[in-house]
Order: structure tokens, then sequence, then C-alpha cells
């Protein structure tokens, strides 16, 4: 809220602002210019662009150190940050084991219902992870899952090339061998 | 001809037609045009290229993130700030979490505090270079979006660093944030700082020399102080019209209080007082980013962690300076874990609803300028 003391004591206003509002009340009839502020407008204007050009010229002539990057051709050289959010994968080591306990506190976190964890009972009556869908079509990037994770079994890809012609293609099974589904 | 006899659409005031010498028309302007940035439709009617009126119509990307809220809990909720103006996520994510800081009654650590100080005063700086860039171009001057856009990469950079996006964060949490920066961090915005510096020099050789980018910011858009108070804008757009208040100064939060900066304030209220003041808000938040790098401590970036975060029954209330105004927050809560109601009120809209004030008796092109010159984010007014 804004009070009327604190507008008082800083408003810097202005006749200025009095005269444009009266200017434009009365722009349809414009006083002409005379020959010699006419010219030196466009002098004026002329320079001032000069003036630009020089500093781009400069930047032609002398390009630096260039911040753009060819894009396809350097996917092989380009590397994300470490903590660049693709998409959800669930780690797996050597042997194709995860450390996923099908606890549920991500699909709990998710803002967006974009994972869904099923549990399953593996032959010694205990509970399992039976499949991790994990729907990118869904997903905001919001990292929720990953902070709320116990085990650390699902980490953020650096995968960002996501594009699919399908809905249904960018739906997966994340607990397989490589954690990408 | 026919078309003296259209009807008014909605929203117009009535016209005298009789008395008009020449052909009234109306014309819709977006809701796909480059010039509005985004989809927002303003209706105009037109005499000849001059602007008679303006008519906002508004709801293009609402996605009812205020309802939405409601059946999301607190920590959910903070990712959905992001999306209301997406050019200031950290500062949106903060106003939250204060908001649910003031419930919990919980503070947040010195380091914590910094971090959120400094993302918020790089991404306001990240907010204008867009602005900037965007500005020029909409006037015809590509060479500034690509200017621009080059110093506005190197902050993004960071940004991607510390939190994994460059859009949309997610990265402030209650207490502080989800993760603290990486030791590259400090470094990195040296460099920042350092080529920003300069590059607010070229700035000012590029467009704010530049007699042909004066001659169409001066005089246009006048939104006189009364007129700025009376429609509630907020921001540049407030101060550009010769008030001075920042929410950052006036009512501080976080650790505001602390650094030294200035408020600028502009003269008459026209396109180039709010271009000027942009421009110097820039030099001053890379200000109080140097301070902070001086005095950036150690220790803990984040309070203790709740495991579910249940606010007592009660209504909160938070604001924050985004890059466009003030953002508030209202937050009512009953006790469980997701609020019972949220109302953002968000800068854009205040701002937006000024046009017709602007607007009337200029060009169709210095509506362009107006509307660049508000620095409007579309889904932060749709909500």
């Amino acid at each position: 809220m804004i009070e009327e003391s604190i507008i008082k004591k800083h408003t810097v206003l202005s006749e200025h602002a009095a005269e444009l509002l009266q200017s434009r009340q009365s722009s349809t009839v414009k006083p002409g210019l005379s020959l010699s502020q006419y010219l030196y407008k466009i002098g004026s204007g002329f320079y001032s662009l000069l003036k630009g050009m020089k500093l781009t010229g400069s930047y032609f002539v002398n390009p630096g150190k260039i911040v753009t990057q060819p894009y396809p051709e350097n996917r092989e050289t380009l590397k994300m940050f470490p903590r660049f959010r693709g998409r959800v994968i669930m780690v797996h080591d050597e042997d194709g084991e995860h450390s996923c306990t099908a606890c549920g506190l991500c699909e709990k976190a998710c803002p967006n219902g974009t994972i869904s964890v099923h549990a399953t009972r593996n032959i010694a009556g205990r509970k399992v992870l039976g499949r991790y869908v994990y729907r990118l079509n869904q997903c905001t990037q919001c990292n929720l899952c990953i902070e709320v994770c116990p085990f650390d079994a699902i980490r953020m890809g650096h995968d960002f090339e996501l594009a699919a012609y399908d809905r249904d293609s960018l739906i997966f099974i994340l607990n397989n061998k490589e954690g990408r589904g | 001809m026919e078309i003296n006899h259209l009807q008014a659409p909605p929203g117009f005031t009535d016209t005298a037609a009789a008395e008009a010498t020449t052909e009234e028309y109306y014309l819709n302007m977006g809701p796909q045009h480059p010039g509005t940035h985004g989809v927002l439709r303003l209706v105009l009617r037109l005499d000849g290229e001059n602007v008679q009126e303006v008519v906002p119509h508004l709801g293009y990307v609402h996605r009812a993130i205020e309802k939405m809220a409601e059946n999301q809990t607190y920590l959910q909720n903070i990712h959905l700030t992001d999306r209301l103006d997406y050019l200031s996520s950290f500062m949106n994510n903060l106003g939250l979490c204060m908001a649910i800081e003031k419930g919990l009654g919980i503070g947040v650590p010195e380091r914590g505090e910094y971090i959120r100080v400094m993302l918020c005063e790089l991404q306001r700086i990240q907010s204008h270079l867009l602005w900037w860039g965007v500005l020029g171009m909409d006037m015809g001057a590509v060479t500034a979006f690509l200017y621009g856009f080059k110093e506005r990469e190197m902050i993004t950079d960071i940004f991607e660093e510390v939190c994994g996006n460059r859009l949309t964060m997610n990265f402030f949490r209650p207490g502080g944030s989800s993760a603290d920066v990486p030791d590259t961090f400090l470094p990195r915005v040296a460099t920042v700082i350092e080529r920003l510096k300069r590059a607010l020099d070229e700035y000012q050789t590029l467009l704010t020399d530049n007699i042909i980018f004066q001659e169409r910011t001066r005089g246009i858009g006048v939104l006189s102080r009364e007129k700025a108070l009376s429609y509630g804008c907020t921001g540049p757009v407030l101060r550009g019209s010769g008030v001075q208040y920042d929410g950052r100064k006036n009512n501080p939060y976080s650790i505001y209080e602390r650094f030294d900066f200035e408020v600028p304030v502009g003269q008459g209220g026209d396109s180039f007082d709010r271009y000027l003041v942009r421009m110097e808000e820039m030099a001053q938040s890379i200000k109080i980013v140097q301070q902070a790098m001086e005095t950036f401590p150690t220790g803990p970036y984040r309070s203790k962690e709740f495991s579910k975060y249940r606010i007592p029954t009660g209504s909160y209330f938070s604001q924050v300076e985004t890059a466009r105004g003030l953002l508030g927050i209202y937050m009512v809560a009953d006790g469980t874990a997701k609020p019972y109601r949220l109302k953002y009120r968000s800068p854009s809209f205040s701002n937006l609803s000024a046009i017709n004030e602007m607007a009337v008796g200029y060009k169709i092109a210095d509506l362009i300028t107006i509307i660049s010159t508000l620095d409007l984010v579309i889904p932060d007014i749709d909500r």
C-alpha cells in the first residue's frame, strides 16, 4: 500500500508531464520546422546512427569470444551442467540393479501425476518395484521427485532432445536395464 | 459504406460517430501479433491510424493457477508460481516462500538470504535485458535484440548451473533454497558483472543516445502520476511516472534494507522515462549484487526441512518487487497441507489496464512502443 505521505515526499513531478499532456492535446496543429532545424535533425539522427554503427562495426571486425554455439554440429562436445534437468532417469549399477524400494514418495511429491509406482511382491514375499511409469508428456521438470527420494534411486538425466511425434512414445518404464525406458 | 453502421464491439464507450469528420473503424490487434508479446488481443477504435480507444481482451492463456493451487501442496505450488511471470520466476518463488515462512514462523539462514537476493537481482537484470532487446526489435532495431540476448545468455547460464533450469526455476523453498550454490557461482557472477558494466555503456551508445529512438519514445504514451496511482500501476511504470515507490525500499523484505541502492524515478511518465528507469534499475541491481558478493557468508543455506508443510489456520500476505512491479500473494490456510485459497496480485494486469489512458491520440506504431515499455508478460496477466 502506498501511503500518501510517501508519495508527497518522493514525488518529483513535474511541469514536464503537464506540458507533455498539453502538447498531446494540441498535437493536431504542429508548428512547422524551419529548414535549418529540419537539416539539423537529419544530421544529428545520422550522427547518432553512425555512432551505433561504429560499435557494431568494431564487433564485426573484432568478434572476440563467440558466445553462440553451432548447436547440431557440437553435439559430441556439448556438455550440460551437472544440475541440468532433462528428464527423470533411474540410476542402475553395473549389474543392472536399481535402489528403488517402491516407497511411492516421488509419486506423492509430483504435482502433475507424472509418476506411477507399481509395487509387487517377490518370491520371498517382500515388496519390490514392479513397474516405474514416468510420463514425460506431463512432466514440468520441477525436480521435486528427485529431492524427495531418500535412496537417490532417480535423478535428472542430461538428455534434452526430447521431442517425439507421438505422445505415447513419451511414456517410459524406468526400471529396465538402462533406466531410461 | 456499411462499415459506418457496425455496432461497437463490447467494451467500448459510446462513440459520437456523427460528429466525426472521418470514418472510424475497429481493428483486432492480436491475439497472434508479435508486438503484443504473447496472446494478448487488443481491439482498437481507429481514425485512420490514430488510436481512439483500446480495449484489451484477456484470457487466452488462462490456466486457472489460483484454482489449481487449492489442489496442490505448498511445496508443489512453488513450481506453479514459475508460470505466472516466467521472466521473474525466482522472485515469484520468493514471494510464495515468504508467505509460507510467515505461516510456519520459520526464518532463513544468512547464506540463504544472500542466495535469494543475488539470484533475484540477477534475474531482474536478465528480465530487463530481454525487455531492452525486445523493445529495440519492436521499433525495428534488430541489433538491440541480439546484443541484449548476448548478455542475457551469460546470466541464464548461471541460473542453469545453479538450479538446472533456464526459465522455470522452482528453486527456492520455505526456509531457504533447494540446494546450495556451486563453487563456481561467485566467479561466474563476477565475470558477468564486469561484462554488464561495459554492456550498459554499449546500450547507451546503441539505443539510448540514438536520436531516432528518442524521437519515437519522447512524449509518447504519457501516463500522469495520478493516473498511474489510480490504475494501481507498480514497478518501473509507476516510477517512470514520477512516484518513487519500490517494494524493496519502502517495504523491505528479505535483507534488502542492508544494501545501498537508489530508486530511479522518471519525470514525465512517457515511454522514454520508463525506458530510462529500467536502464538505471539494471545499474542499481549490479550495485546490489556487488555488495552481496563482498559479504557473501558461509554456513547453511536452508533452515530445518519439514517432511510435511502444514500451515496453521489464518491468512498470510507477502509481497515482492518483481521486474514488473509488486507481486502480492494472499494465502488463506486451513491447517491442512494445501492452501484453502491462494490469490496472486500480478503486476502486469494493473499495468495493462492503464493502456487506454496512454495510447489514445497516438499512432498504431506508437502503441507498439507503449506496449513494449509496459513490459507485459501475458501469462502473468491471465494466470
